[in-house]
This record gives structure tokens, C-alpha cells and sequence, in this order.
């Protein structure tokens, strides 16, 4: 390690900092409020080191360091960025349901930002060994959180995760030494050019295997299908502010590495790669789409929803052959990028609504809901046009993510993948509507208001304001999003 | 100069007002906040001031001052972008758009005092302002789109602003559905500049925006691609102008607060076609299929609306007609090759139209009634209402040397020197109209202002008087209107008077060069006061308005016996033409709700309907197949994961290779 690498990790060793520092002040304090407050505003610091850092690679170029464990590039600091803006905004919007544990707070503070680190890492690393790290990081603290609030439904949801994690991770390991075995390298560099010498298509069925097991490792991570059983019952149990954090943070980490690994180390036989993407994104979002319908649970709904989403994103890595008008830069990974920072704006709306309505019901039941529209006025309207975003009804993010996505799609000659696409969008207006008319239509005896915190609302209208913006202006997130995946590419 | 700041403030005044009044005023201070009115006048004055200064900018300057666009959007290489064209018609139309909306809202004040929806209708006069002043800073046909529908939008908003009453809420619809027709060609019309971009026209130039445009049709466009953009822009003009046949909207629009008749017949909503066309003139010169429609529509327009004013009993609805056939008069113009005349004959037109609305308000404030067979002898109670309407009605016949006589002598110029038949046919019908306009508008002078009392809303409604007193109905207070409104027609009948003369004088005046409004605005040959068609076109004027005081002043003879005598062109006139009866009956009933609509209906119940409960059906159905294997057992879930992984491997290993 030298002071130069030090330098590189600066966020991530803040952040790490920042959840030591909360743990030791909530043992020493007595204001529990202050807790939330320091793990807030001590995101100021990585945020910093983040920016300078883009500001060094914004002249230079890739920072690679660590042994070659991990470089700094626009693409990693795009996800750096993304996370801590979500962590932010969950900090933010937890602090009434964490203010209901007595003790404990500064320890779900620090797990989220322990996690944290976990995920800015995962962008960053090109090295196997590293990301098997990073993902661990990112997957130990956030089953943690899943049982943390240690009832039946927490500690099933907690142990589920864990359970079905350690088996992705075995799944994962296992197509790593395979990967490994055929290159003899860890390192994502020397894997492409190992690909790239082999000749046959799959340059051997060790890379095949080990190529899909990888996929299936990371497919557990951003919920694909078949690897999303875990979803809705880690989701149902999970504290709601960290069902929140898991459907976008997670994910978004699980992306950047799955486009990592695929676009760099396996990008010379990217065109099958292709096929399995494309099949399972239709398989997850028509799946997702459909078992949504049933739910009667609002956050099972979210997380088959959840599901369905990482099906419409996986059309951005099955585009991996299109190319902005200039060539200069990918549409389908650049795509991803986007939704992901759109869905990222979107369901934290969507979550931190539903925190804040069902908080007084202490349901998560659809019909739980009713009458919200009259009740909560201003929460009610921030969750159905979040809702609306996740249906893709402009001037929402939601809808702007998925014209770029399928876009991509018909770039890529796959104008049957963006078909179907749409079909799905539409079939889910079904359900998501289906909470807006309880919302608004359905009445309840009750008419007492629903009243929220400042933090809460500042959430809200945070993440509110992110999915307008981004349905109105998406211009400057493009421009970020294309010099990002940049280094995605072959140089040519 | 004008800052591209000042410009833009243009716009955004009189929208913050808009915002300000819906978001702040109407909500915590309540809906009849006077407030609303203030701030709604304090924005539309402001952006009147910067209006002026535009106009200054562009005194001496030929082309547009050249701000740069601001990217809005882009798609693959398709760039759409915002920004502010700033030529001379652009100022004139913010000077007449500003200037005339201020005088409205100051009016306004008086007439809508007691109304419950007193903040409600200065936000929604603020928008319709501001969707106005959008259109017409517009530099690019995306931005011109977006405003010319958010016009569409607020004129409902305010058409219907009575919405409890039935009458008001049919109107509003009718407006918004009949102009919609004409904004279908609009549409058309920017999707095919839109398919243009890649054609030879367009190399290097964006199809979307208004310079590229005229540019390119100054060039390289074909003829086909020239008249078929051009038609297309028609289109929407003729549904907002009021053209022949879509004119049917107009005169229902009366159903608003009369303030808001005036500004759609003044600045506002009719002059946005008349603008349009203007703005891409230089696309429709090219194409003689496209200015022959323009002139024949207009010419026809004008004298046809005419002759319906002639026989109305609604004083508002007579003076509907004469905005639509004066509206025909500015068409003509441009169909003719004079697009800078008719924007002359727009700006006088504003004036006195406005005037002869707020005049027909005050009118009513005081009777309660609209209709003219139960006013008369109003000149006595009501003087400076009768002058000022007096003042705007020889204006509007066109009496030298009031405005209206200036601009519509310079239409008929233009028509007269085109040597082409067409022109020569749309001179007569103009000319015709002439004598229309100046019957109709002194009909109504003589059958409000002169003779005796008839009694106003209580003899209107008799029945609704009797049982519950005055009370069902307006009282009759015969008296004039508060200062504030007076004030505002005063302003009114000046501009009225001079404005025409002194905008565009014939000779050097006081500083003010000869035709330097028309020159201004383009038009560069000379048109020479033709003495022959001025004395002519006086001469037909002073007849309409004589022949007009002799049936409704002397009754000698009696409208009632010139009526029978004319019986079945009169039935003819009061159904206007049967125009609405075809539309509603036979194209609407009968074609769509019975033709169109039941096959649709049909075909919605019996196949689309089906297919989507079946895939409801099926939806379902997987949903609960799969759903036993949710079972929330982890070894299922570690199962299902190990058997999908060797199904992607299985898949690979077959198809793979």
C-alpha cells in the first residue's frame, strides 16, 4: 500500500471511518438523534473525496492502484456517487423508524455504512479475489440489517438472506476457479486477453461454466430470475428502510459489477452473453410482473416489482452491441446507468412514502392504504407519481430510463426484446395503479391526517424531486452516464 | 436593447403570476383574494414595459436579434431546442398581446368583483397570457406547438369558466374539440418537417426550428414539401382564427366572462392563426396551391361570417361574427402576399374589437342581458358607454379616419393590385363585406343605444321575475359602469381612433416615417393610397350604416317587413347556414356516435375485450401457478436456484455451439 493508494480509497476508508465513528458516539451519547445526524453529514466526506477524485479523472484518466486490484474510473465513481446519494436519503428517511429501536441505532447506522463500502468497492474492483471481498462486505452487513428488527418475520428474513447469499457466493467462488483454471489470472485484463487467444466460441466450456455460475452470483444480487426467490420474503421481513436501501443500493452494486466482469473480462464473446440477458430479462420481468398482480402486501408487491425492474435493465447489458450516434460510447450499458439512478430516485419515493402512511397503520396491506389521498395529501401524491415513474408514464425518470433502455434494445437489433418490454409495461400499470385507486378512491373510516418528520419529508422530497428532474432534464445524467461506460469498451 | 433576460421575462411574468395565484394566493388566502387581480395586473403591465422595449430593439433591425438556442432535449442526434425569436413581428404582437391583455385585466377588476371565482380567473388570465406571449417568442415550431396547445387549454379553462352552466361547459368543449381539428394538420405538419431532416433541404439546418425552416424553403424544399407543410400549418390556423369551416367555435365562446371574449377576440386566441401564418410566410409564398387557399378561406370567411352578424340577436354573438369575418379580412391579406397589412389591420382590429366587448359588458352589467331585442334607448343612461362603442363601431365599419379605415383600406389595396383572379375575386368579396360589417355593427348600435328602453333581463325572463321578484334574475340597474371599466374603454377608444393613422401614417408625421409599421414588418413596396378604393369603400360603409339607421332608427321600413320579405335567406342566416346542425347532428350523431362509434364499440366489447380477459385470465393464472413455489422453504428457494443454473448451463450446452 502506498500513500497514492490510500488516496484511491479515500471514500471507501471514510466511509468505514464514518460507521466506526457512529458506533463509538452511540455509546457514548445519549442523543440518539445525534447519531443519525453524524452518519449524515459525515457522508460529506467521502462525497468530497469522491468529487476530487472525479475531478483527477475527469484529466487524466483510469487511476489504476492496489496491486491492480482496483481502479478508480468514471464508471466507479458513477456508482460511488449513486450509493452515497442513496445512503444519504435513507439515513434521512430512517430516522422515525429508527428512533422505535431504543438501542441499537448507531449499529444500523454503521451496518448501512459498512454496506456502503461494500458497494463503492464492488465498482470499482478488476480483480476476482477483490470483488468476491467487496461483495461479502456489501452482502454480511445487510443480512444483519434484515433481521435487526428481530421478530419472527426479521430473523427468517435476515437468515433467508444469508443462506441463500452463502450459496450464491458458493455459486459465484466456483465460476471464478473456473474462470481462473482456463486464464490463469485473476485479474480482469489478463482474463480478456486470455478469452481473446482462445479461438473457439466459448473459448472452452470452462469459461462457458464459470461465465454463467459468475452470472448466476451476481444474479442473486440484483434479483434475476431464476435467482430471485429470496426477494419477496426478505423484502416482507426486512425493516422497510432497509428493504429500501437492498432494492437500489444493492442492485445498483450487483449491476456495476455484472457490467464490469461482462463487458471487461468476457466482452470477447459478448454476442452470446447477449442471448442469456436478453432470455433472462424477459424471463424476470415477465415473471416479476405477473406474480405482482396477485400481492396483496405492498412491499411483496415492491419486491416482485423489484424483480420485474432488473428484467427492463437487463435489456441494457442484452444491448451490447449499440453504440450512441457518435460510437464514442454505449447505449445499453449507458442505459443501465441511468435507470439505475432513476430507479434509485423512484423507489426510495416509493418506499419512504409507503414508511411514512404505513406507520400509523402498522399494516403493509394494500387496503391498509385507503384513503391515504385525503389523509396524507403530499405523501399520497410523491407515491403514486413514483408509482407512475415505475410504470414509465412521462414526465417521470421511470419513463425516460426505459425510452433510453429499449432504445438501446432496437439499436442492437433486438426490436422483439423492447416489444415485449413495453407489453410488460403496460401489464404492470395494473398493479401499480391499482394502489393509486386505493389511495384516492377507496375510503376509510378513518380521517385522521397522517403527520411525518422533517427528516422524512425531506427525503421524500428529495427523492421526489430527483424523478421529476430526471423526467424533465435528462440531458446531464446522459452526458455522465455515456463518459462513464466509456471504459466499458473496447478501445477502438 | 432588450437583454434575452428582459425577453424571456416576457414569458415567465406573467406564467410566476399564474404559479403565484394557484399555488399561494388561492390556497391560503382564499378564492376571491383581490390580491390575485393585483398581481396578475403588476405582471402583465411589467412584461407590457418590456414589450415596448422589444419593440424599440427592433426598430432599424432587419433581422431577429440572434440569442442562442438552449438545448432542451436530444435523442440520437435529434436535437430539440428552446429559444427566443426576436423580430419585428414578434414585437409588434407583444406590444398588441401585452398591451391589450393589461387594459383587459384592468377591466376585469370591475367585472368580476363580486364573482366567486374571482382569483380562479386571474390564473387562469394569466396563463392564457402567457401561453400567447409563448407562441409568439417562439423560435422553434416544438415551442410554438407546446404554447399554441397551452392557449387551446386556458381558452377552456376560461370558456368554461361558469362551469355549472351547462351552455358554458358545451361551449368550452366545442372550442377545445373544433380547434383541435385544425391542430391535427398543425401536428402533421411538424412530423413531416420532422421526417424532412435527412433530405437535402435540411443539410446542416434543423427541421424544427423556424429560421432553419424559412430558410430552407427560401432554397432547396420542394414544391411539394413546401405546400404540404404549409397546408398543414393552415390547418391549425383555421381552427384557432375561426376560418371557414371550423369558424363554428367562435361564436359559442361567448359563454365565458365577456373580459375573456374580448381578449380571445383581440390578442389573444383568434390572432394566434393569423400569426402562425404570418411567422412562416415565407414557406407559403413559395407555394401557390398554399397562398391561393390562404386568400380564397379568408375572402370567403369574411364575407360569410358577415352575413350571419346581420340577423344575430345576441349583441355578443354579432360581434363574434365580425371578429370572424375580420379575421378573414387578415387571411386574405396574407393570402394575397401582404402578411405585414395584415398584422396592421390585427393591431387596429385588436383595439377596436376589444373595445366593442368591454362596451357589449358594460352594456349587460347594466341590463343583465346580452340580447339586443331588450335593450334600446341606452345612450341616455349609459353616454360614455355609448360613445366609446360608438367610436369602436365606425372604427370596425371602417369611417375615415378612424383606425379600422386605415387598415382595412391598405387589405383591400392589396387585393386590388394582385393581378392574378383570384385576387380580384377575394377584392369583391371583401368589398362586399364592407357593407356587411358596417350594417351589422350599427344594427346593434341603433337596437342598444337608440329608442326606447325594452326592458332588459326582467322582460328577457319573465316568468323567473314574477315568482321570486328580481331575485332569479340580474337586476336592471341602468346606470354606468364603475370607473374602472369606463377608464379602460376611454384608453380603448383613443387607440381606436388614432391608432390606425398614427402607427402607419401616409405621409411623414411628427418623426413617424410613412408606412414604417409595414415596413417594419416587411412589406417593402409601397402600397399608394388608391383615393378610388378609400372613397369607394367609404362611400359602402356610410351606406351599411345608413341603410342600418333607417330599418332600426326610422323603421322605415321596418326589419320585421324586411324581414319577411328575405324570409327564407333570414331562417337561412339564424340557423347559420345549418353549418352547426350538420356538424352536430349529422357528422356527429349520426356518422360517429352512431356509425363510428357502435362498430368501435363492438369491436372493443366482443375482441378487445376478450383478448385482454383472456390474457387477464392467463395472467392470473400463472401468477398462481407459480406462486406454491414460493413457499418461503429456503432449501425450495436453493433448489429452484441450482436447477435454474443448470437450465441456462443445459440451454448453452445445446443451443450454444
Amino acid at each position: 500500500m502506498t500513500g497514492h493508494d490510500v488516496y484511491l480509497l479515500a471514500p471507501e476508508i471514510a466511509l468505514a471511518g464514518l460507521a466506526g465513528l457512529v458506533v463509538l458516539l452511540d455509546l457514548i451519547t445519549r442523543r440518539k438523534g445525534l447519531v443519525g445526524g453524524v452518519a449524515l453529514l459525515g457522508l460529506a466526506a467521502p462525497l468530497v473525496f469522491s468529487l476530487v477524485l472525479w475531478g483527477e479523472v475527469n484529466q487524466d484518466g483510469a487511476l489504476p492502484g492496489v496491486f491492480g486490484t482496483l481502479v478508480v474510473d468514471k464508471f466507479a465513481l458513477f456508482f460511488k456517487l449513486v450509493v452515497l446519494a442513496v445512503v444519504a436519503v435513507v439515513i434521512l428517511g430512517s430516522a422515525d423508524y429508527v428512533s422505535r429501536f431504543q438501542r441499537y441505532q448507531g449499529e444500523f447506522y454503521a451496518l448501512v455504512l459498512f454496506s456502503a463500502t461494500g458497494m463503492t468497492l464492488l465498482a470499482a474492483t478488476t480483480e476476482l479475489i477483490t470483488i468476491y471481498i467487496s461483495l461479502e462486505l456489501t452482502s454480511l452487513p445487510l443480512a444483519a440489517l434484515a433481521a435487526f428488527l428481530r421478530d419472527e418475520r426479521s430473523t427468517e428474513a435476515g437468515l433467508k438472506f444469508l443462506l441463500l447469499s452463502a450459496l450464491s457466493s458458493a455459486l459465484l467462488l466456483y465460476g471464478m476457479v473456473l474462470v481462473y483454471g482456463y486464464a490463469g489470472s485473476t485479474q480482469l485484463g489478463d482474463i480478456a486477453r486470455a478469452v481473446a487467444q482462445g479461438g473457439m466460441p466459448f473459448g472452452s466450456p470452462a469459461v462457458l461454466a464459470g461465465g454463467v455460475l459468475m452470472a448466476a452470483g451476481f444474479g442473486f444480487k440484483i434479483a434475476m430470475f431464476p435467482f430471485q426467490m429470496w426477494v419477496p420474503d426478505v423484502y416482507e421481513g426486512a425493516p422497510t428502510p432497509v428493504t429500501a436501501y437492498l432494492s437500489v443500493a444493492s442492485k445498483a452494486a450487483g449491476f456495476a459489477v455484472l457490467l464490469r466482469v461482462f463487458y471487461v473480462a468476457l466482452a470477447e464473446v459478448s454476442l452470446d452473453w447477449s442471448a442469456l440477458f436478453a432470455v433472462l430479462s424477459v424471463l424476470s420481468m415477465t415473471v416479476g410482473n405477473l406474480v405482482a398482480m396477485g400481492q396483496s402486501n405492498v412491499k411483496r408487491l415492491l419486491a416482485y416489482s423489484t424483480i420485474a425492474h432488473a428484467g427492463y435493465i437487463l435489456v441494457g447489458l442484452a444491448a451490447i452491441a449499440a453504440r450512441t450516434p457518435d460510437g464514442s460510447s454505449g447505449l445499453g450499458p449507458s442505459g443501465v446507468l441511468f435507470y439505475l439512478g432513476a430507479y434509485a430516485a423512484t423507489n426510495l419515493a416509493a418506499f419512504f412514502a409507503i414508511i411514512a402512511l404505513t406507520s400509523k397503520t402498522g399494516s403493509d396491506e394494500i387496503e391498509g392504504l385507503a384513503g391515504m389521498g385525503k389523509r396524507a395529501p403530499v405523501v399520497s401524491a410523491v407515491l403514486a407519481f413514483a408509482l407512475v415513474s415505475l410504470i414509465g408514464i412521462p414526465p417521470t425518470a421511470g419513463f425516460m430510463g426505459k425510452l433510453y433502455l429499449f432504445n438501446a434494445a432496437v439499436h442492437a437489433d433486438m426490436v422483439w426484446l423492447a416489444i415485449v418490454g413495453v407489453l410488460n409495461s403496460v401489464a404492470s400499470a395494473y398493479y401499480y395503479l391499482r394502489v393509486v385507486r386505493v389511495l384516492y378512491v377507496s375510503s376509510n373510516d378513518s380521517q385522521e391526517r397522517v403527520s411525518t418528520s422533517v427528516q422524512v419529508r425531506l427525503a421524500l422530497a428529495l427523492s421526489g424531486l430527483g424523478v421529476l428532474f430526471l423526467g424533465l432534464f435528462p440531458g446531464p445524467l446522459l452526458l455522465v452516464t455515456e463518459a462513464a461506460v466509456k471504459v466499458l469498451l473496447p478501445a477502438a | 436593447m432588450i437583454s434575452e433576460l428582459q425577453a424571456w421575462a416576457i414569458l415567465l411574468l406573467p406564467l410566476a403570476s399564474f404559479s403565484l395565484i394557484a399555488l399561494v394566493i388561492r390556497p391560503f388566502l382564499g378564492s376571491r383574494s383581490r390580491l390575485s387581480g393585483y398581481v396578475t395586473i403588476l405582471s402583465i403591465g411589467v412584461a407590457f414595459l418590456f414589450s415596448l422595449i422589444a419593440l424599440r430593439s427592433t426598430l432599424g433591425h432587419e433581422d431577429a436579434i440572434g440569442w442562442d438556442f438552449h438545448p432542451w432535449l436530444s435523442i440520437n442526434g435529434v436535437e430539440v431546442r428552446i429559444g427566443i425569436l426576436m423580430d419585428p413581428l414578434t414585437a409588434v404582437m407583444l406590444v398588441v398581446v401585452t398591451g391589450v391583455s393589461l387594459l383587459v385585466q384592468i377591466y376585469s377588476q370591475g367585472y368580476m368583483r363580486d364573482d366567486e371565482g374571482y382569483t380562479r380567473y386571474f390564473a387562469y388570465m394569466s396563463l392564457f397570457t402567457a401561453s400567447m406571449v409563448g407562441i409568439v417568442i417562439a423560435r422553434s415550431i416544438v415551442q410554438i406547438y407546446v404554447f399554441w396547445e397551452l392557449v387551446g387549454l386556458s381558452s377552456y379553462l376560461l370558456i368554461g369558466f361558469w362551469y355549472h352552466r351547462p351552455a358554458a361547459a358545451a361551449a368550452a368543449k366545442k372550442a377545445f374539440l373544433v380547434t383541435r381539428i385544425g391542430d391535427v394538420g398543425f401536428l402533421l405538419a411538424i412530423l413531416y418537417l420532422f421526417l424532412q431532416r435527412d433530405t437535402p433541404a435540411f443539410q446542416g439546418r434543423n427541421p424544427l426550428e423556424i429560421p432553419d425552416i424559412l430558410q430552407a424553403a427560401g432554397g432547396a424544399m420542394t414544391a411539394f414539401a413546401a405546400t404540404a407543410t404549409a397546408l398543414g400549418i393552415f390547418a391549425g390556423a383555421m381552427g384557432k382564427s375561426g376560418q371557414f369551416p371550423l369558424h363554428t367555435w367562435l361564436p359559442d365562446a361567448m359563454e365565458g366572462p365577456t373580459p375573456v371574449s374580448s381578449l380571445i377576440h383581440a390578442a389573444t386566441m383568434v390572432a394566434a392563426g393569423v400569426f402562425l401564418v404570418a411567422r412562416f410566410f415565407p414557406l407559403f409564398e413559395v407555394s401557390a396551391t398554399a397562398m391561393t387557399t390562404v386568400a380564397l378561406v379568408g375572402g370567403f370567411t369574411a364575407i360569410f361570417a358577415a352575413t350571419m352578424g346581420l340577423v344575430m340577436y345576441d349583441i355578443k354573438r354579432v360581434l363574434a361574427y365580425s371578429t370572424i369575418s375580420q379575421l378573414g379580412y387578415m387571411m386574405l391579406a396574407i393570402g394575397v402576399g401582404a402578411p405585414a397589412v395584415a398584422i396592421f389591420h390585427l393591431f387596429t382590429h385588436a383595439f377596436f374589437k376589444c373595445l366593442l366587448f368591454l362596451g357589449a359588458g358594460s352594456v349587460s352589467h347594466a341590463t343583465g342581458t346580452f340580447d339586443l331585442r331588450f335593450m334600446g334607448g341606452l345612450r341616455k343612461d349609459m353616454p360614455w358607454t355609448y360613445v366609446t362603442f360608438l367610436i369602436a363601431a365606425l372604427s370596425l365599419a371602417g369611417v375615415f379616419p378612424l383606425a379600422g379605415f386605415w387598415s382595412k383600406d391598405e387589405v383591400l389595396l392589396s387585393a386590388w393590385r394582385g393581378e392574378v383572379t383570384v385576387h380580384t375575386l377575394v377584392f369583391w368579396m371583401a368589398f362586399i363585406a364592407v357593407f356587411l360589417t358596417a350594417f351589422y355593427v350599427f344594427r346593434a348600435v341603433f337596437m342598444a343605444f337608440h329608442g326606447d328602453f325594452r326592458g332588459g333581463a326582467q322582460a328577457e325572463h319573465p316568468r323567473e321575475a314574477d315568482s321570486n321578484g328580481a331575485g332569479g334574475v340580474h337586476p336592471v340597474h341602468l346606470a354606468e359602469s364603475p370607473m374602472v371599466m369606463l377608464g379602460t374603454m376611454l384608453a380603448l377608444a383613443v387607440l381606436a381612433l388614432g391608432a390606425g393613422y398614427v402607427a402607419n401614417p401616409l405621409g411623414d408625421l411628427a418623426g413617424i416615417p410613412a408606412h414604417w409599421l409595414t415596413s417594419f414588418l416587411g412589406q417593402h413596396e409601397d402600397l399608394t393610397f388608391n383615393l378610388g378604393i378609400a372613397g369607394a369603400s367609404t362611400a359602402v360603409a356610410l351606406a351599411g350604416i345608413g341603410l342600418a339607421a333607417l330599418m332600426y332608427g326610422a323603421r322605415r321600413p321596418s326589419p320585421e317587413a324586411v324581414g319577411r320579405v328575405f324570409g327564407p335567406v333570414r331562417t337561412l342566416l339564424l340557423n347559420r347556414y345549418y353549418l352547426d346542425a350538420l356538424y352536430e347532428d349529422v357528422l356527429v350523431r349520426r356518422v360517429f356516435y352512431r356509425g363510428v362509434a357502435r362498430l368501435l364499440d363492438w369491436f372493443d366489447r366482443e375482441i378487445i375485450d376478450r383478448f385482454v380477459d383472456g390474457f387477464g385470465w392467463l395472467s392470473r393464472n400463472t401468477g398462481k401457478a407459480i406462486a406454491p413455489l414460493q413457499s418461503g422453504q429456503v432449501q425450495v428457494y436453493g433448489i429452484v436456484i441450482s436447477l435454474g443454473l443448470l437450465a441456462v448451463l443445459g440451454a448453452y450446452l445445446i443451443f450454444g455451439r
